[in-house]
């Protein structure tokens, strides 16, 4: 055998070494070099370099001042208002946004399909425009806010009005999210938990929530990352008050006013730190969903 | 599963999701119309009219114009080479096409003052050649870019990759060159999810705030966009004015949702990203 | 003439094709028949010129074709999912490798249109032309790809998994008609297959694969018959083991009626139903393992509970030495 195969063998050794030069994975379709390089190239101008520059100017600040800028009380206070109605607002879409998807995943009604394109109104309609409307509606002579007033009651103007306006920008990432993969699940599971006895809240809990969980965690955390950074439907209902209803992007704009680039840049990167670890968050949620998932 | 209980159920369920729509999303669309035509159809009119309003509606046009067609170009070229080819570090490399997405609008903004502007990277030596970027339309271009860099890509990436290579192949094989395959195959194949990223896309370049607010100056009839226009108007009471040129934004996103809805329906494109 | 020498194809450590050398005749009707993994589908997008190898050659008529691509190698290639370009007519993917054609060898229009129909007809979907893919049946699609293919007038045929998306009986009745398309057309033409019923109906030669290496190429009978290894006996029609590596169809074993016989096997019967033409019992071997065996419909089956006695008309036996064959006089 390995006589009769040596002959050829050696005839063919220079291809042989030609095939071991050339690329790994050689693919048929053309374009690679091209399209690779003119994407790393746009990817680099636009967003990588750019990006970059707020990290270099933090690191050149030194330790000192950049702790003195980036958590000075006011910037920690903004935080503070940032996180924490980012995080109410995000809860609280968890519940309807998923409420929301399981009705219009599940269940038929007329106007449907309208609600159904409304979802990605905020996804559509500019930050700006939500937020004016938003202020309206919430003030306190506002559609909503007036039934409040009475009760000494203010919407607009506080934390709650930031959490209103989040409420509004977050919603369509947690149905969005949680959509598809109620789409997926067929009714057939549930019947299958019904037919061994399951009670609704048993099915909901043991069944349907653990199986949506990762998506549901999913849009949680883009809904919280969104919120966090967002600046134009907050800004007009916030009040803006330092250390009461004023939020980080604020913070950041306020100081570029006061030429302050060393302090906006440090408050920057905090910020960018945080998006950065809730999106690390997201591909961990991913990963251990498709590690359970398959097994 | 037709038990009286579970239908009750299912009505509570639907009554309380279709409240908490309108009362969240329908209800700040609709008083938008509502305080625009608060002091009548002159009033409103009149609003729009006016050279600021004109000025800025031109340059929220122009803006649009050139970011979308650039993201669209980056869009294909990126989903071309992730999707169609294997690659270490592809998933990295998808991370940081989406990165825009999770930085707050204001940093975007931010961190074209930190390269152009006048303490920037380049500031002095944009300074000594008199070319201005930040504080003028160049910056609002390159912000606003940023901000929508990923829709056309996040869009088309998992669709290329589902459709696979096989069309690909085959049009190869009958002997078609790279660019016919793309051109006559892979095009048609992605139209609806192109078009699904494009209108995304092109609504968040015409109402991009935050970003554009920090690198635009505010000048009154040049570096204003609507969105920065209604701002204005907004922080000076004119809340008709205000609003009329909301409304206009507002019409936008009712278009964008529309079409959006029709390539979903009527061409059963399912897209398959949840990220925005 | 195609020659493949010394094939080797990697995705890390895993290896695809492991030294695999085939030789395929002209106007031969080759099938290549493994278990999903075995490296056959690799093997055959190597000789399309869709996949490269990371060693050996490939040669079409003694030219070495290794690093050629697909568009230069003048293979037709019919995609196991066909690839019909969803957004054209039948007509217009029928035509498509002629219009993409450069300038100076791009026939008109019509000629094109004219070749399409010509094509069409040839796979019996002669006026089908102005519909769409969605529009046809898997089996009409399975032929317009292959009239896709055809189009571009290859010199050889390369076909993935040709049936596999078709429902049985579409399959049956598509397999009989592309056994006399290529009987008429004579061209080269190599499928790939998991199915050994199809690959012994269709195919002139066999090449059995798996897990990266060629296990055995031979004419069905061949396969059949005369199996190389216990892969391929096992692989290839159904295989009773026995004790000492004997490897025996289920028709190739009788009952026996005394116990002299030294090759015989006690057997408890466990099961017994129709199978087309034969009674199928199915009994248990001392070692609790299943033994199938078929007896002619027209004797009257054992019934379940029953001791038996079979024994081998013609077996096959694999030492670590090599295979054997026994035939019972």
């Amino acid at each position: 055998m390995e006589n009769a195969l040596s002959s050829p063998l050696q005839m063919s050794a220079a291809p042989v070494r030609h095939a071991r030069r050339s690329k790994r994975n050689r693919s048929v379709i053309p374009g690679f070099g091209l399209t690779m390089g003119l994407t790393l190239a746009w990817l680099s101008l636009i967003v990588l370099i750019p990006l970059s520059t707020v990290f270099i100017r933090s690191a050149g600040m030194g330790w000192a001042d950049f702790l003195a800028a980036g958590f000075s009380p006011r910037a920690v206070a903004a935080y503070t208002v940032s996180f924490g109605t980012a995080f109410a607002a995000a809860l609280v879409n968890a519940v309807f946004g998923l409420l929301t998807a399981w009705v219009i995943v599940r269940y038929d009604f007329p106007g449907k399909r309208v609600v159904n394109a409304l979802i990605d109104l905020p996804f559509a309609l500019p930050t700006a425009v939500a937020g004016i409307a938003l202020t309206a509606i919430y003030a306190g002579n506002g559609w909503v806010g007036q039934f409040f007033e009475p009760l000494g009651i203010q919407l607009a103007y506080t934390p709650v009005g930031i959490t209103l306006a989040l409420i509004f920008i977050g919603l369509p990432f947690i149905v969005r999210s949680v959509e598809p993969v109620l789409e997926d699940m067929s009714a057939e599971v549930e019947e299958a938990a019904l037919s061994l006895g399951a009670n609704p809240w048993q099915i909901f809990s043991r069944v349907i929530l653990p199986a949506i969980l990762p998506s549901l965690l999913t849009g949680f955390a883009l809904a919280f990352a969104r919120g966090v950074g967002e600046y134009g439907s907050v800004i007009f209902i916030a009040g803006n008050m330092p250390f009461k209803s004023e939020i980080a992007p604020l913070l950041i704009i306020t100081q570029l006013e006061q030429y302050d680039y060393a302090g906006a840049t440090a408050i920057a990167t905090v910020m960018l730190v945080a998006s950065f670890a809730v999106l690390l968050l997201i591909n961990l949620i991913q990963a251990w969903s498709r590690r359970r998932m398959n097994g | 599963m037709n038990t009286l209980s579970f239908i009750r159920a299912r009505h509570l369920l639907i009554a309380a999701a279709l409240a908490f729509i309108a009362l969240f999303l329908v209800l700040p669309l609709v008083s938008v119309f509502v305080a625009a035509l608060q002091k009548g159809l002159a009033a409103y009119g009149a609003a729009l009219i006016d050279p600021d309003a004109l000025s800025a509606i031109r340059l929220t046009l122009l803006v649009a114009a050139i970011a979308v067609p650039l993201n669209i170009v980056f869009g294909v070229l990126a989903a071309w080479s992730i999707a169609k080819f294997d690659f270490p570090g592809k998933s990295l490399l998808v991370t940081f096409i989406d990165l825009p997405f999770s930085v707050s609008p204001v940093v975007a903004g931010l961190i074209y003052v930190l390269m152009f502007g006048a303490q920037g990277w380049f500031g002095p030596w944009l300074q000594e050649h008199d070319v201005q970027i930040i504080f003028a339309v160049p910056g609002i271009v390159l912000a606003t870019i940023f901000v929508t860099f990923p829709f056309v890509a996040r869009e088309l990436i998992p669709l290329m990759s589902e459709q696979g290579r096989d069309d690909e192949e085959a049009a190869l094989s009958l002997g078609a060159s790279g660019f016919q395959t793309f051109l006559r195959v892979t095009l048609p194949n992605i139209r609806w999810g192109l078009l699904y990223g494009v209108l995304l896309c092109n609504a968040r370049a015409m109402g991009e705030f935050g970003a554009v607010s920090v690198v635009s100056g505010h000048l009154r009839g040049i570096t204003n966009t609507m969105p920065l226009h209604v701002e204005i108007l907004y922080n000076e009471y004119n809340f008709v004015a205000a609003f009329a040129v909301a409304s206009l934004l507002a019409l936008l996103a009712l278009v964008t949702l529309v079409l959006k809805s029709i390539v979903e329906w009527r061409f059963g494109y399912h897209h398959g990203s949840a990220k925005h | 003439m195609i020659t493949l020498q010394g094939i080797t194809k990697r995705y890390g450590h895993y290896a695809a094709l492991d030294n695999v050398s085939l030789e395929v005749r002209d106007g031969e009707f080759l099938a290549l028949l493994g278990p999903s993994g075995s490296g056959k589908t690799t093997l055959l997008r190597i000789i399309a010129g869709l996949a490269f190898p990371d060693e050996g050659s490939v040669q079409f008529n003694g030219e070495d074709v290794t690093h050629l691509k697909v568009a230069d190698r003048k293979v037709g290639f019919v995609f196991q999912h066909y690839a019909l370009f969803k957004h054209m007519t039948v007509a217009d993917n029928v035509g498509f490798g002629l219009s993409v054609r450069k300038r100076g060898q791009r026939p008109a229009k019509a000629q094109i249109k004219a070749r399409a129909d010509e094509l069409l007809d040839l796979v019996q979907l002669g006026g089908l032309g102005e519909r769409y893919p969605a529009q046809l049946s898997g089996g009409q699609r399975q032929r317009v790809a292959l009239a896709r293919a055809l189009a571009v007038e290859p010199q050889l045929l390369l076909l993935d998994e040709p049936f596999g998306a078709l429902d049985a009986k579409v399959r049956k009745t598509l397999r009989r008609w592309l056994r006399d398309l290529h009987k008429r057309m004579g061209l080269t033409s190599i499928f790939v297959t998991h199915d050994q019923e199809e690959a012994l109906e269709l195919a002139d030669r066999v090449v059995v694969m798996d897990h990266g290496v060629i296990e055995q190429i031979g004419t069905p009978e061949q396969v059949y018959m005369e199996p190389a290894t216990p892969f391929v006996s096992d692989f290839v029609g159904e295989t009773n083991r026995l004790p000492g590596g004997v490897h025996v169809r289920p028709h190739d074993l009788e009952i026996i009626g005394g116990t002299c016989e030294p090759d015989g096997h006690e057997l408890i019967v466990d099961n017994i139903f129709r199978k087309g033409g034969v009674w199928r019992v199915e009994g248990i071997f001392s070692d609790n393992s299943v033994v199938e065996l078929d007896v002619d419909a027209s004797l009257k089956p054992p019934s379940p509970g029953d001791s038996i006695r079979v024994r081998p008309r013609r077996s096959k036996t694999f030492t670590s030495t090599g295979a054997k064959s026994h035939e019972q006089a």
